[in-house]
């Protein structure tokens, strides 16, 4: 069980990992538009030269 | 003058019908000359680079690039989006833009270095035009709070899952199964991970509870706010101490559902708000207008520099950017955004336009007499942010009696505390925060205003504009509707009822005739006339406009007149035929042979009305008629559509008074007018909507508009308007049935923390959803 001396750390570090980085998607405005990159898919996105 | 790429019939004084052909012509010029001249920045561009805009409008990000929105006036469809992005992207400087086609908006981020003016001309270069745009209030106080609430939300949740996981061993561990050293480790991490739940995720609890106790109002944000403190201080007391039980994965449960619940109660105002924000996106943001008398040349403005008085040149596909007067020549406009009306409407000179209505039809001049926040466009969103921002009676009692909840309440867990202390400290401790947080306050404090925010998002949608806070809840409750004659159960405009031949020709040529004739002129009649003809119309010549009397002109070598009997008569001189019955309004038709036909005018009934009266008879409502016109007239519309009830030659004051009437016999009653003449008699009643089409918004006294001037639509609104009372009812009933329940079950300690914590919440859930489903 000593394991646990270094898993539970282990997931509270994660936890805080995964609460940046969604923080971060957060204000980056990743979930200000939630139609439009449905749309876009269908969209050419091919650059004209 | 014609167009110098297409040649297409332009304004005066302008060289391109539309951007399309102005941009085109631009590219292929480009092809083979060395200079684009056309798309240097143009003066009013270049301004955008000044300190004083760039202050205004962009940002200026940590890593020193500048960010901006950009409203783009003119994209069709998405491939006009990705054009336009493309457009920026190859401006050099530009590091990221992104058009967002359903709001019309683009956000670009470029380095410092590069000038606005390039951004916005390279747009414009690809045939759109970008203006900078500072959001509405409403617009982006949602946006960040949206945001906020995502991240505590996230926050919440995350804390919640991994809680949930250090508590679960000591729940299904037997005696020494995990050791004190493991149990104090996990405790010890409940306790971190809990912290920012606490600090961040439930900070609004904690201000809305420090608000109510300054302002001495306990509302639903005390218990909650009161039972994460002691539950918290208590589980961190026990974790310090080394002894006692914790209920971290309670607090942060809590937490996590109650910010779902409020959540929910964000997106219903943001959907009711997007019917608002789809107002503020019909502005135009510039207008060209035309500098000199002689038409010939046009700058461009912001639509904050257009003043009264000035006048604008308006292309095909473009937004009118103010309400104003057309000059010329006649075109058609879509005034969808208003009225939900998709086709266009043919306008002529001297005719009334809306900003934010779209040239449907030629390149044209007008006239600007209203902008700004007096522009009906502003007049409608002020009116909603009005009704909006006011305290309905409906929440103002709900949030009265939700005070006295709370303070019950807190009675409660103080006496439930008091009552287990001298025999178990430890479950008076729990037994207080699980009352505290199983009572539910919110479908008190918080359903209401809810559905009454969705109701009236629902409502705009259909094209009803609720201005006051009380309006939905009166509209609800009436028993009586009045409706006006004039404008409201008919058009308040001539139709043409009938044609009568009178000289043997078929009543279709003479309605082309006549139609002929009446393209001309402008007066009321003739316009009814020339708009009944389906037929192909004549050719007219020579036209002649008599004020007052009628219009001559020449077709295929006839001289023919249409007007007034005498106007008509003195072209051929015989007397009005006996047998016409003079009834009604009528023109009169004839050339120098005799009579050819009389029309009969008349105000027609709207086609939809006696189906949307149909249907509010059948939600239970009494139909009233009251007129100030003549009694045939009032009696025919009333039989026509089936209402006993009907007044006609009343005055102002007797109108009052009939409304008065019927409210000392107890009914509850909505009149139905043109919100204007009538002002007085829609004040008198309980609940006053206002046909929007013809009336000016700013000076209406009206508790709701119908801006589609669709008696179905009020129908429509009457039915969404008694389902939003039925859902706070039902709402009220779920909160009183449910505390009823759990208070006394909670007294006797049968409630843990973590049950309590689920049971409240699930209920605030129900009873948010319950309240969104009035939008459907």
């Amino acid at each position: 069980m000593d394991i646990l001396y270094l898993l539970i750390p282990l997931s509270i570090v994660l936890a805080g990992v995964i609460g940046a980085a969604f923080w971060m998607a957060v204000d980056g405005g990743q979930f200000d538009d939630l139609d439009g990159p449905a749309v876009r898919v269908v969209t050419d996105d091919d650059v004209p030269r | 003058m014609d167009c110098v790429h297409c040649g297409l019939p332009a304004p005066d004084g302008v060289r391109f019908c539309c951007h399309g052909c102005e941009a085109v012509w631009g590219a292929l010029r480009g092809l083979g000359l060395p200079a684009l001249p056309a798309f240097a920045p143009q003066p009013e561009e270049a301004l955008l680079d000044d300190a004083a805009s760039l202050a205004r409008f962009t940002r200026r990000e940590p890593d020193g690039t500048l960010e901006v929105e950009l409203l783009i006036e003119g994209m069709r469809c998405a491939a006009c989006a990705w054009l336009a992005g493309q457009a920026m992207l190859r401006v050099r400087g530009v590091r990221e833009a992104s058009v967002t086609f359903a709001t019309r908006r683009a956000r670009v981020r470029w380095d410092p270095a590069t000038r606005l003016a390039a951004i916005v001309a390279a747009i414009r270069s690809v045939g759109y035009r970008a203006w900078p745009y500072a959001p509405g209030r409403i617009a982006m106080v949602e946006a960040r709070e949206r945001r906020t609430a995502l991240r505590r939300l996230w926050v919440a949740g995350l804390g919640m899952m991994q809680v949930m996981m250090y508590a679960v061993p000591t729940y299904i561990a037997g005696e020494g199964e995990i050791t004190a050293d493991i149990e104090s480790l996990m405790r010890w991490a409940g306790l971190l991970l809990t912290l920012p739940v606490v600090l961040y995720s439930a900070a609004p609890f904690f201000r809305g509870a420090a608000r109510e106790l300054s302002h001495a109002r306990p509302g639903m944000d005390l218990p909650v706010a009161l039972g994460i403190l002691i539950a918290f201080g208590a589980s961190a007391w026990a974790t310090v101490a080394g002894h006692g039980a914790v209920y971290f994965d309670s607090v942060t449960m809590f937490v996590f559902l109650l910010l779902g619940g409020r959540y929910l109660e964000l997106i219903a105002r943001s959907r009711a708000g997007a019917a608002l924000q789809h107002l503020a996106r019909v502005e135009a943001a510039s207008a060209e207008r035309l500098s000199g008398p002689s038409r010939h040349d046009t700058e461009i403005v912001p639509l904050a520099r257009l003043v009264p008085g000035d006048r604008v040149l308006v292309r095909t596909g473009e937004s009118v950017p103010a309400d104003g007067e057309l000059e010329g020549p006649a075109s058609e406009v879509n005034e969808a955004w208003l009225s939900g009306e998709s086709r266009a409407l043919e306008r002529r000179p001297g005719e009334s336009l809306t900003g934010g209505s779209v040239n449907a039809g030629r390149a044209f001049v007008m006239r600007v007499t209203r902008v700004g926040v007096d522009t009906a466009a502003s007049s409608i969103r002020r009116l909603m942010e009005r009704a909006l921002e006011e305290r309905p009676p409906w929440v103002a009692a709900s949030e009265r009696a939700g005070g006295i909840f709370v303070l019950a309440v807190l009675a409660c867990a103080a006496a439930g505390a008091a009552a287990w202390w001298p025999s178990d400290p430890g479950r008076a401790v729990w037994i207080a925060v699980s009352i505290l947080v199983v009572t539910c306050p919110c479908a008190l404090a918080l359903a209401t205003p809810v559905t009454l925010v969705a109701a009236s998002g629902a409502l705009a949608r259909r094209h009803f504009i609720v201005t006051r806070g009380g309006a939905i809840e009166r509209l609800a409750a009436a028993t009586d509707i009045v409706f006006d004659k004039t404008g409201t159960l008919t058009q308040g405009r001539p139709r043409v009822l009938s044609v009568e031949s009178l000289s043997g020709c078929r009543p279709e040529d003479a309605r082309s005739l006549a139609a002929a004739l009446a393209r001309a002129s402008s007066h009321p009649l003739d316009r009814a006339i020339a708009d009944c003809s389906d037929v192909p119309v004549r050719d007219a010549a020579s036209h002649r406009n008599v004020p007052g009397e009628g219009v001559e002109a020449e077709v295929a070598g006839r001289r023919i007149r249409l007007g007034r009997a005498a106007f008509v008569a003195g072209l051929h001189g015989r007397r009005v035929p006996p047998h016409v019955a003079s009834d009604a309004t009528r023109v009169w038709l004839g050339d120098e042979a005799g009579w050819i036909a009389t029309f009969r005018l008349g105000d027609a009934v709207r086609p939809e009305a006696r189906q949307a009266l149909e249907a509010l008879r059948a939600s239970g409502l009494r139909l009233h008629l009251l007129s100030g016109d003549g009694a045939g007239p009032v009696a025919a519309v009333a039989a026509q559509l089936g209402i006993a009830l009907a007044t006609a030659e009343a005055t102002p004051q007797e109108k009052i008074e009939y409304v008065r009437a019927l409210q000392q016999r107890g009914a509850r009653v909505a009149m139905v007018g043109d919100g204007v003449n009538d002002a007085p008699v829609l004040a008198q009643a309980d609940v006053s909507v206002a046909m929007g089409g013809g009336a000016d918004l700013a000076q209406l006294r009206a508790d709701a508009v119908l801006l589609s001037d669709d008696l179905a639509d009020l129908a429509r609104a009457g039915a969404i308007a008694r389902r939003a009372r039925s859902i706070v009812r039902q709402n009220l009933a779920w909160a009183l049935g449910y505390n009823a329940i759990v208070i006394p079950v909670a007294l006797a300690g049968w409630v843990t923390p973590l049950a309590a914590g689920l049971a409240m919440a699930s209920s605030s859930l129900l009873v948010v959803a319950n309240a969104l489903r009035v939008s459907r």
